[in-house]
C-alpha cells in the first residue's frame, strides 16, 4: 500500500534533490543540455557573485519580515475576532478570503492597487503623502511583497490560533483574574503560555514557507528596482531559466536546500526553550 | 453561558473599539478586492484613475478575455488538471496513510520523517532536474507532469499524513475484528476504514484542490502554448502588441480566477477551514 507513494516521493521528490546536488558540480550547455564535471567551481562562483550580499541581505529581511509580521498578525487577528459579537463570523471569513485567491491573482491584485496611478497613489496623494513609486522604490518595493505575502496567508494561520485560544480553559483565566492580574497580564502570562505550542507551529510554517516566493516577485518587480526583491529562490529561477545556467542555479538551490535543513533544525532543537508544555 | 464570566464581560466603549479595529481591517482586506472588480469594469482608457464608480460600466470587458486569448481553454485545463490531482491524491494518500497508521512493519518511523522532510523543500531546489526530466520524457507543453508531480509531492505527502491522522483516530477493536474474520487489508481500507473518514477524505480534497489551482513555477516552465497554459498563466497574457498592457481585461480575468473558488468556499466553508487547517497544523 505504500508502494506507490514511496515510489512517486522516490521519483520525484527524493531523487531531484539528489540530481539538483549533482547538478551543482556540472557545467551545462545550455544549448545542448550536455554537462561537464566541474567540481566545486560554481559554489566558488557562489562565494565571489558580486549580487549575492544583496540577494542574501534581501532574502534575510523577507524572511524574518514574513515570519516576524505573519506571526504578530495572526495573532492580533486571532484575538480580535476571539469575541462572541453579531457578526464576528463575517469578519473571520473576510480575513480568511485572501487564502482562496490563486497568488498569482492575489498578486495582480496588488499590482493594480500599488502600480503609479493605482488605489494607493489615490490614498497617499489624498493625505497630502504625495505619489511614492512603490514598486520601482527599492525598500518600498520589499515591503509591499512582503505585505501582500503576509495578507495572502494569515487567515489560515489566525484561524489556527483562534481554535488555541479557543481551547484555553476559562478557569485559568478566571482564577487570574480573581487574584487581581490585569487583562493584558492575563494574556501574556496565562493564554499565551497556553497556546505556545500552535505559536510555535505558526512561526515554524512561516519560516520554512517563506522561503518559497515566485510569483509575487515575478509578477510584481521581476526581482528588482536592480536586484532589491531578488530573493534566493527568485535568483535560482532567473539563473536556471532566464540566464540559462543550470549548473549554477543548482548550486544556488543546494544551498537554498541547506539552508532550509539548517535553520528547520536550530527551530526544532530550540522549541524546548520557546513552547510551554503543560507536561515534563 | 461561558462568554458572560468576569473575565470576558467588556465595556461597551471596548466593544466598540473593537468594531472599529475589525472595520479598519476588514477595508484592508476588501479594498482591493473593491478596486479589482471596479477596475475589471472600466474602460481601457479608465482603466487607470480614480473612477471607483465604473462609467460607463463596461461589462463587455468580461467577454473580451474569452476572445482575447483562450482563457476558457486555460479555464478547462485547470479545472480537469485539479480533478485528476484529487483524484490520484485521494487514492495514494489513503493507501499509504492506512498503511502508516495501521500495518506494523519495520522501519515505519523512518518512512515517516522521510516522508514529511518532503515539506520543506520549496519547489524552486528540484525545479532544474524536473526540468530536464520533463524535456527527456517529451512531456514538455503537456499536462502530464502538472497532474503526475503533485500527487508523488509535497500535495500527496500532506496528504498521507492528514489521512494518517485521521486512520490513528480510529477504533483498534473495529479493525481487529475485521481481521479476525478473515478480510484482507485492502478490503478493511475500503469498506470499514474509509468511510470512517469522510471529513478528512474532504480535508484532503480541498488541501490538493487549492494546491493544483494555484501551481505557477511548474506551468510556467513545463508549458509553452497558450492553449496549454492554466489560469495562472493565462492572467499574465493580456497585453496588447500595439497598445501595451489591457489592465481593465486584466483585472476582469482575475475576478474571473477569483470568483469561483469564493461561491464554493461560501457553499463548503468548514470543510475548507478543516482542510486547510490540517493541512498546515498537523504537518
Amino acid at each position: 500500500m505504500l508502494t506507490p507513494q514511496l515510489l512517486g516521493f522516490a521519483a520525484f521528490g527524493l531523487v531531484p534533490i539528489l540530481q539538483t546536488m549533482w547538478l551543482s558540480l556540472q557545467q551545462i550547455n545550455p544549448y545542448t543540455g550536455d554537462s561537464r564535471y566541474v567540481g566545486i567551481a560554481n559554489y566558488r562562483r557562489f562565494a565571489t557573485d558580486p549580487g549575492m550580499p544583496e540577494v542574501l541581505r534581501t532574502t534575510g529581511i523577507y524572511v524574518a519580515g514574513i515570519t516576524v509580521l505573519g506571526l504578530s498578525l495572526a495573532l492580533a487577528l486571532a484575538v480580535l475576532v476571539n469575541h462572541r459579537l453579531p457578526g464576528i463570523q463575517v469578519f473571520r471569513t473576510i480575513f480568511f478570503l485572501p487564502a482562496l485567491v490563486t497568488l498569482a491573482a492575489w498578486t495582480l491584485v496588488w499590482r493594480f492597487v500599488l502600480q503609479p496611478q493605482g488605489l494607493l497613489d489615490q490614498i497617499s496623494g489624498a493625505v497630502g503623502l504625495g505619489s511614492p513609486d512603490w514598486l520601482n522604490t527599492k525598500g518600498l518595493a520589499l515591503a509591499s511583497v512582503i505585505v501582500l505575502q503576509v495578507l495572502k496567508g494569515v487567515g489560515i494561520n489566525m484561524v489556527i490560533l483562534l481554535a488555541a485560544l479557543q481551547a484555553v480553559p476559562t478557569d485559568l483565566k478566571e482564577a487570574a483574574y480573581v487574584e487581581g492580574a490585569s487583562r493584558r497580564r492575563i494574556f501574556w502570562h496565562v493564554t499565551l503560555p497556553s497556546i505556545s505550542p500552535q505559536v510555535f507551529m505558526v512561526g515554524v510554517l512561516l519560516l520554512v514557507g517563506s522561503f518559497q516566493v515566485f510569483e509575487q516577485i515575478l509578477l510584481l518587480t521581476g526581482g528588482g528596482p536592480g536586484r532589491s526583491t531578488t530573493v534566493l529562490s527568485y535568483y535560482v529561477y532567473q539563473q536556471a531559466f532566464q540566464y540559462s545556467d543550470q549548473g549554477y542555479a543548482s548550486a544556488l538551490a543546494t544551498i537554498l536546500f541547506l539552508l532550509i535543513m539548517l535553520l528547520t533544525a536550530i527551530v526544532w532543537l530550540s522549541r524546548r526553550r520557546l513552547v510551554f508544555y503543560e507536561s515534563k | 453561558m461561558k462568554a458572560s464570566s468576569a473575565v470576558e464581560r467588556r465595556s461597551a466603549a471596548a466593544t466598540a473599539a473593537r468594531y472599529v479595529a475589525l472595520v479598519a481591517c476588514a477595508v484592508v482586506f476588501l479594498g482591493p478586492l473593491a478596486w479589482l472588480l471596479s477596475m475589471s469594469l472600466r474602460t481601457a482608457a479608465a482603466a487607470l484613475g480614480r473612477q471607483w464608480i465604473p462609467n460607463p460600466v463596461r461589462w463587455a470587458n468580461y467577454a473580451v478575455v474569452f476572445s482575447f486569448q483562450p482563457f476558457a481553454n486555460q479555464l478547462l485545463n485547470s479545472a480537469y488538471i485539479m480533478a485528476l490531482v484529487c483524484l490520484g491524491t485521494l487514492v495514494v494518500s489513503s493507501l499509504a496513510g492506512f498503511a502508516l497508521a495501521r500495518i506494523n512493519f519495520p522501519g515505519r518511523g523512518a518512512i515517516l520523517i522521510l516522508v514529511l522532510s518532503s515539506l520543506f523543500i520549496p519547489a524552486e531546489t528540484t525545479i532544474i532536474p524536473l526540468y530536464r526530466d520533463v524535456i527527456a520524457l517529451h512531456w514538455t507543453d503537456t499536462h502530464i507532469p502538472l497532474i503526475l508531480f503533485p500527487i508523488c509531492g509535497t500535495v500527496g505527502v500532506v496528504g498521507t499524513f492528514v489521512m494518517r491522522q485521521a486512520f490513528l483516530t480510529l477504533p483498534q477493536e473495529v479493525i481487529e475484528a475485521a481481521r479476525v474474520d478473515g478480510a484482507s487489508w485492502p478490503r478493511i481500507l475500503i469498506r470499514i476504514a474509509l468511510p470512517m473518514v469522510r471529513p478528512s477524505l474532504a480535508a484532503v480534497v480541498v488541501l490538493t484542490a487549492l494546491s493544483s489551482w494555484n501551481q505557477y513555477l511548474q506551468p510556467l516552465v513545463f508549458l509553452r502554448s497558450r492553449q496549454h497554459f492554466t489560469v495562472p498563466l493565462g492572467l499574465s497574457q493580456y497585453s496588447d502588441q500595439y497598445t501595451g498592457p489591457m489592465y481593465n481585461i486584466q483585472a476582469a480575468a482575475t475576478t474571473l480566477s477569483i470568483l469561483p473558488v469564493i461561491a464554493i468556499f461560501l457553499l463548503a466553508q468548514r470543510q475548507f477551514i478543516a482542510g486547510l487547517t490540517e493541512g498546515s497544523v498537523k504537518a
